[in-house]
């Protein structure tokens, strides 16, 4: 029974894969990829990894999506020129034959995996208690591999920082996005009312519940961002002039107690985001609530994209 | 359990494989991050096939590879927002959206508005 539901999960992430590559129309190949992102939970699930299937659901499919159907939807007007410049037979035989060996290249690796698998499933299993969390991802990501998810957050900070620069001089310190309009008693303007409080509530919650259950602060930190710009789609908020100061502090507010706290571990605890002993859980809680704000606003601002409007 | 890895990690090498065709033989930009996407998935995929043949005292995954690929699933959408905001900007600057060249392809390169 599992085996046929595995089959038919690999069946349709495959199809949804070559959709998503073959099909004509960029915005129809764009809803393709969230559909297919959102099959890949599945496998995740299946491969035990529930963790990753909310990240990938949340990020990979859900807030990429967000971004790659507004990118489609002002670039449609290109399409038909673009079309035209389709590569010859050759370069498409030569590109076949490339990603074919590739593709054998992978199946080859994967299946002379080691038998029994390396692992540190262990380890990780003996040290857990040190850090006073339950669930092992968010022990891995906060303590045993702290500098990753340190590193992480400031890659987000900085494709944010990256994003912004692109805008036009005349714009800088403006306002991203278009002002959007939408019909007040409309059904975008009535969930944009609706949602955001229980969005409010799930996105808190898969938060708090990361210290011991599946889920966390990026997790969270997404279904919160999501809100925000539903709220934003429908006309009902908009979106802050990025040259303001407080908007400024709390983009790096997260970062920098992270920062922080790993500072004082070279005092205390003899090594960069070394935690001293029975202090790990209380300073784990405190980078993971200091990161949630400033990940749901960087993650938020970045969809928004450049700045596009004048901040008057 | 083994079966389930296997099937999976042969769908990961096919989906980089179509990946790997798209980024090449796509022209739009767009389509091109859309390929990136995918082989970047496949590439995760695989680091979950691992971490679920890892499983082990209790835990039904390798925790490790695991956290890399969440880890690796935002840094695949940072890349991403970054090649969006690029080519918006192309654009907005040019009024086409190709990284051809040749002037000749563009019907309506005098569209630009900076």
């Amino acid at each position: 029974m599992t085996e046929a539901l595995n089959l038919g999960i690999a069946a349709a992430v495959l199809a949804l894969a070559i959709w998503t590559v073959a099909v004509r129309d960029t915005f129809a190949a764009v809803v393709g990829f969230v559909a297919y992102g959102l099959l890949l939970t599945l496998v995740w699930v299946q491969l035990a990894g529930i963790d990753v299937a909310l990240t990938e659901a949340a990020l990979g499919s859900g807030l990429t999506g967000a971004m790659l159907i507004g990118a489609a939807a002002r670039l449609r007007r290109t399409e038909a020129a673009a079309r035209a410049e389709r590569p010859g037979v050759p370069t498409r035989v030569a590109a076949a034959l490339v990603a074919a060996g590739v593709t054998a290249a992978l199946a080859a690796a994967v299946l002379a995996l080691p038998d029994p698998a390396p692992t540190l499933a262990p380890q990780t299993a003996e040290n857990i208690a040190v850090t006073g969390v339950g669930n092992p991802i968010t022990a891995v990501l906060l303590a045993f591999r702290a500098m990753d998810t340190l590193l992480e957050a400031i890659v987000v900070l900085f494709a944010l920082i990256g994003v912004w620069s692109l805008a036009p001089d005349r714009v800088w310190g403006g306002r991203p996005g278009p002002r959007h309009h939408a019909d007040p008693d409309g059904i975008l303007a009535y969930l944009a009312r609706v949602l955001p409080p229980i969005g409010l509530v799930v996105g808190v919650y898969i938060f708090w519940v990361g210290a011991s259950l599946p889920g966390g602060k990026f997790q969270g930190a997404t279904i919160l961002a999501a809100m925000w710009l539903l709220a934003v789609t429908a006309g009902l908020a908009d979106t802050p002039p990025i040259g303001r100061t407080w908007l400024r502090i709390a983009l790096i507010a997260g970062p920098v107690v992270f920062i922080a706290i790993g500072a004082a571990g070279v005092a205390f605890a003899g090594a960069f985001l070394a935690y001293p002993d029975g202090f790990a859980k209380p300073l784990i809680k405190i980078i993971e609530w200091a990161l949630l704000p400033s990940l749901a606003l960087t993650l938020a601002l970045i969809v928004a994209g450049a700045p596009q409007r004048p901040s008057t | 359990m083994t079966d389930a890895a296997t099937l999976f990690g042969l769908c990961a090498a096919a989906l980089v494989g179509i990946g790997v065709y798209a980024l090449i033989v796509n022209p739009q930009p767009l389509r091109k991050i859309l390929a990136f996407n995918v082989i970047g998935s496949g590439v995760f995929l695989v680091f979950g096939v691992i971490a679920r043949r890892g499983a082990a005292v209790g835990l039904g995954a390798d925790p490790v590879p695991q956290a890399l690929v969440i880890t690796g699933i935002v840094v695949a959408f940072s890349a991403t927002a970054m090649a969006v905001a690029l080519l918006l900007r192309l654009f907005q600057v040019t009024g086409r959206a190709t990284l051809s060249t040749d002037a000749s392809h563009g019907a309506n390169a005098d569209g630009g508005r900076s």
